[in-house]
């Protein structure tokens, strides 16, 4: 445990004003030097006294990542009682996803998640009482997750990757069977059906892993966007709905220039909320870069949640809209019902026979009962899913899958150099633990690490 | 009532493979020994299969040899046909597999135990345990006579309340007729300790001369014969062996079985006991893998001095009358004369996971047990753990620590874990499959692996140890010279390569590098090395596995890292799981059924989950913490 350096986003993971992230260890000092530059490029952080901030530039290399304001203290005086550093971004994920790099390709790595309060813990930073109360919580998640087995709630990520493992396993057990009963088992001809097989496995991993590189961060959970032209009401929805401000709402059309993704839980479902600029032709391109990426947005939704201003006529704009989200799980909100009504409930059922039409008004905080209720009897008649492509969300499973790729690989290496099937299926094993390791099956090398992961992310 | 009372450190009852270990043990660790056997011609007997080792088995009796018990060195002696087998497979599964000669292997274990000192053999049948609060205090037989012992071994192997079955035959006997032990069982019982029924079975013997061995395909001994006892001459065991022979079933065998499987007493009920899946009668086969047209029938000599042959791969509980049928439809076999029917065995045995990893009992100080009557199959499987138990009986009785071997140290310790954490409801049988970590786990290392363990608990000799340790100390400065002896790409470094059909060199490289190669080893780049010193074969073996394999071994030592970190995490004995918060209630029930000595045991028993583990960590942590307070 000691002498490893640990690094993880402490902020949540969205688009706020301020990111930090932490880097805690032995290393902790050594690390942020190795990336952070003064303004005149002179001062070093390990030289400086604890509990002191400064003012400077996060660097991958040669290209500055961001500027930052970076934040000392040693141990034991800081919550890890080890040596830690803090670094407070401008935020926004990419920039934070870029420091996090940067400090784990220098020397730290990524923290499981929780590992932070398990430091806390082990170094005495924590009480016993506290640690009471996390058994507690992982009780309760316990409970939850046996829950979620039975529904639908478990995520996709977890199910592509228990996809895959389930299929290794399979064949890690067909090999071995035939080892031990070959008068029943032939391995003839099978070195080149597992190739097969471990290529689809691998090109499968790699498009898990690619999705957390595209600069898409997204939680599991069923991808719902809000979709309506400016100005239609869809910020001031989603603040009802998330219960704070989150969004900028404004009376400008085209205040929401830019996607806003949250996640919420609405009676035991997590959605994902993606607020996407308003649809409209615009000539502004930074707006239209957003129109599209609403619309990129929407064909991957599981459900799209189309916000209509009922005290406007519906023009060319919803029309666009209607088109090419026809063909998706959709609930109308038919917003602004205290101003007088210019399009009505049935002129949009009649157009979209197969939506839900509700009428609400964000401004009263009426019909949102009706909505959970209408998402939920859609959820439980399992008219809703997830979306079936994948996203890797958190650096821990990222490496985890790049584990198994690894291990993967030296199958493909073992077939190629024809070694017997007894050699390959260590590594055949080694993909399935890692696997495991972010499905949760496998019994992890130190598991206080995966309970304090349980209770909460990074910090 | 005056009765015969004696005082002494260990009994052992029973004398079969596990048995036999167990009183070698403790009586080489010099503790005076007696074992019990109902009848001393029935000392390591082999009442099934004629022979010893095979997959994975063979792992096992290699590991009894490294530790120093007597199986490998008895077979060695006393074996007429031997076999290599997996050899086209990688070095992790090759494993041997000796014929006996069982009369000479029953007789010549007898003469060791009878001139073993501290060892006394006794032919009497125990019917009681005698244990006071909570702790062995002797063994009473039939005869009423007492043996007062600090420590005690039960190896009764299949003859508690034995039964004997084919058809709808039943007899109360133990294998080949041998008397049956009915009384222990009771005894046991009322000392808590959980019973269970399991069965096992065997296959007809034929008079070799009712065979006709033109219409099968010989099967012959590997033509270097390599010993199983690290000890033995590799040169005395070049002797003439014998053949075994091969043959088939047929649909004609099938429609047969199919048509009286109503008579199996398998099937109509008469048989209660939990038979083995991966051992299975032939009606079993049948069954199971309905879509075969035929299955492997082996035809092995049960001895050089007897006519009797044993017929592998058909072992059956059927009514006599369709035995004979079902026999003479295998090709050879038109004329059989069956000399024993094959029958089921039923006997009692315990659930295995009232043990602990040492194989003593949870509940009962000082007392011990192994082989089949934990819930095993096997002759090698049995002096496994016979030869734990012995070795831990004896350690108890010195006040020593007991030797517990784990997953990633050998097959055996496969074998004791799984036995002890696992639900087990048929005979167990030891497979490569089962050790996670079978590429450290080759029969070829297993001295290397065990011996210094056997050293220090009294049965390595000095002499024995020092050899090892100069064998290791060889193959360490082997590699370290082949890892750095440089290659250039001359001439006749490029002709050797072309020759093996090995890519030329574009530049200079070491010995290790194409050692490495698929296409080449060791032996064969004894070519172009030169200065190569003259070392031992099994040196020779080793080298070239560590270097050739050094990748695939170096990410298994990783998993066994991981491994060992659960493993060291202890659990105190008398934890109280109703006071571990957030348990499921699966969880505590398995948790106080098993009562695990690590977390690492602990996940591995069905019905805890990955989040029991997580809450108990944690709670060791806070008692840790309380300790500290």
């Amino acid at each position: 445990m000691k002498g490893e350096t640990i690094a993880a986003i402490s902020t949540a993971m969205n688009d706020a004003g301020i990111g930090i992230i932490r880097i805690s260890g032995e290393d902790a000092f050594t690390v942020a030097d190795r990336i952070y530059r003064s303004k005149t490029g002179r001062k070093r952080l390990s030289e400086q006294p604890s509990h002191t901030i400064h003012y400077g530039y996060i660097y991958d290399g040669e290209q500055v990542i961001d500027e930052v304001l970076v934040m000392l203290m040693r141990g034991p005086r800081s919550f890890t009682a080890e040596d830690t550093v803090e670094i407070n971004c401008h935020g926004g994920i990419l920039a934070m996803k870029k420091i996090l790099e940067a400090a784990v390709k220098h020397g730290a790595r990524p923290a499981e998640p929780g590992e932070f309060t398990k430091r806390a813990f082990l170094n005495g930073r924590i009480d016993l009482s506290q640690a009471e109360a996390v058994i507690d919580i992982i009780h309760a998640k316990n409970e939850y997750a046996l829950k979620s087995s039975v529904s639908q709630l478990k995520g996709s990520v977890h199910r592509a990757v228990e996809e895959i493992r389930g299929e290794v396993l399979y064949e890690t057990a067909y090999i071995e069977s035939a080892l031990d009963d070959p008068e029943h088992i032939s391995l003839e001809g099978y070195s080149e059906r597992l190739w097969e097989k471990n290529s689809a496995w691998k090109e499968k991993l790699q498009n898990l892993i690619d999705s957390s590189e595209n600069g898409r961060v997204i939680a599991e959970g069923i991808r719902t966007v809000i979709l309506g032209k400016p100005n239609a009401g869809k910020s001031s929805l989603l603040n009802l709905l998330l219960g704070e401000e989150r969004a900028i709402v404004t009376d400008i059309p085209g205040t929401t220039r830019d996607i806003l993704e949250e996640s919420i839980q609405i009676d035991g479902m997590s959605l994902q909320l993606i607020d996407t600029a308003g649809i409209r032709d615009t000539e502004d391109i930074v707006e239209q870069i957003g129109v599209d990426r609403a619309k990129e947005y929407a064909r991957g939704a599981d459900l799209i949640i189309y916000v209509v201003d009922s005290s406007t006529g519906l023009d060319q704009n919803d029309e666009e809209i209607m088109n090419f989200a026809a063909d998706k799980r959709m609930i109308v909100l038919l917003n602004k019902t205290d101003l007088a009504m210019v399009t009505s409930e049935e002129s949009l059922k009649e157009r979209l026979p197969s939506a839900c039409v509700l009428p609400v008004s964000a401004k009263e905080n009426r019909g949102l009962e009706q909505f959970r209720k209408v998402l939920k009897e859609m959820f439980f008649k399992g008219e809703l899913s997830f979306n079936d492509q994948v996203y890797i969300t958190n650096m821990r499973h990222k490496a985890a899958l790049m584990e198994a790729l690894d291990s993967l690989k030296q199958v493909e290496e073992s077939l190629e150099m024809g070694m017997q099937e007894d050699f390959y299926s260590i590594d055949l094993m080694a993909a399935y633990e890692a696997l495991g390791t972010i499905t949760g099956e496998t019994v992890g090398e130190d598991l206080v690490n995966e309970i304090f992961g349980r209770f909460c992310m990074g910090k | 009532m005056k009765v015969l009372e004696e005082f002494i450190d260990v009994a052992v009852v029973g004398a079969g493979h596990a048995g036999c270990e167990a009183a070698l043990a403790c009586a080489r660790m010099g503790l005076s020994t007696v074992v019990f056997t109902v009848s001393v011609e029935s000392i390591a007997l082999m009442p099934c299969n004629p022979n010893i080792g095979g997959s994975s088995k063979g792992h096992l009796v290699r590991e009894v040899d490294a530790l120093g018990g007597e199986m490998g060195v008895n077979i060695d002696k006393t074996f007429i046909q031997s076999k290599m087998l997996n050899e086209s497979r990688g070095p992790a599964v090759h494993s041997l597999r000796a014929q006996a000669d069982k009369a000479e292997y029953s007789r010549k274990m007898r003469q060791v135990l009878e001139n073993t000192d501290n060892l006394q053999i006794r032919q009497a049948e125990v019917t009681e345990i005698l244990v006071e609060e909570g702790r062995i205090t002797g063994v009473k037989t039939y005869s009423g006579a007492v043996y007062h012992c600090r420590a005690c071994v039960l190896c009764t192997g299949t003859y508690l309340r034995a039964r004997c079955i084919y058809g709808d035959v039943s007899n109360a006997t133990g294998p080949n007729g041998l008397q049956a032990a009915n009384y222990l069982t009771d005894s046991l019982k009322s000392h808590g300790i959980e019973m269970q029924r399991f069965k096992t079975g065997t296959p007809a013997r034929i008079d070799r001369r009712s065979i006709d061995f033109s219409k099968m395909e010989e099967q012959f001994g590997d033509e270097r014969v390599v010993p199983f006892s690290f000890t033995t001459d590799p040169e005395s065991v070049q002797i003439d062996q014998v053949s075994c022979w091969l043959t088939y079933t047929n649909e004609e065998t099938h429609t047969i079985i199919r048509e009286n499987l109503d008579r199996s007493p398998l099937y109509s009920g008469m048989i209660e006991g939990t038979g083995p899946r991966y051992c299975p009668s032939i009606e079993d086969k049948i069954v199971k893998f309905s879509d075969k047209k035929r299955h492997q029938v082996f035809i092995e000599p049960e001895g050089l001095y007897t006519n009797e042959m044993y017929i592998g791969g058909m072992s059956s509980s059927l009514p006599e009358d369709v035995q004979h049928r079902m026999y003479r439809t295998v090709a050879g076999l038109e004329n059989a004369r069956i000399v024993r029917n094959a029958y089921a065995i039923e006997y009692d045995c315990i659930n295995p996971r009232q043990l602990k990893s040492s194989l003593e009992f949870k509940n009962i100080r000082g007392l011990f047990s192994g082989g089949q009557f934990n819930g095993s199959s096997g002759y090698e499987e049995a002096a496994a753990q016979g030869l734990v138990a012995g070795i831990n009986a004896a350690l108890y009785v010195l006040e020593k620590e007991p030797l517990v071997l784990d997953r990633s140290e050998c097959y055996i310790g496969v074998l004791i874990d799984d036995l002890v954490t696992k639900e087990n409801r048929e005979p167990y049988r030891m497979m490569t499959s089962r050790a996670e970590y079978r590429l450290l786990l080759r029969q070829d290392n297993a001295d290397i692996r065990l011996t210094e363990k056997g050293y220090q608990v009294g049965l390595i000799s000095e002499e024995r140890y020092r050899a090892l340790l100069e064998k290791e100390r060889q193959i360490e400065a082997e590699i370290r010279r082949v890892e750095h002896e440089p290659v250039g790409a001359n001439k006749t470094v490029q002709d050797f390569l072309e020759k093996n059909g090995s890519t030329p060199l574009k530049t200079g490289t070491t010995l290790g590098e194409l050692i490495r190669r698929p296409e080449l080893n060791y032996e064969l780049l004894k070519e172009i090395d030169r200065d190569r010193p003259s070392l031992p074969e099994a040196v020779r073996e080793q080298v070239n596995i560590n270097i050739k394999y050094e990748g695939y071994i170096k990410r298994q030592l990783k998993q066994v890292e991981q491994f060992k970190k659960l493993e060291k995490k202890k659990i105190p004995e008398h934890i109280d799981y109703d006071q571990v918060g957030s348990l499921r209630i699966e969880a505590v029930q398995k948790l106080k059924l098993y009562r695990p000595e690590s977390i690492g045991q602990a996940s591995r028993i069905a019905g805890v989950s990955p989040a029991d583990i997580s809450v108990l960590l944690v709670y060791l942590e806070q008692m840790k913490g309380r300790k500290h307070e």
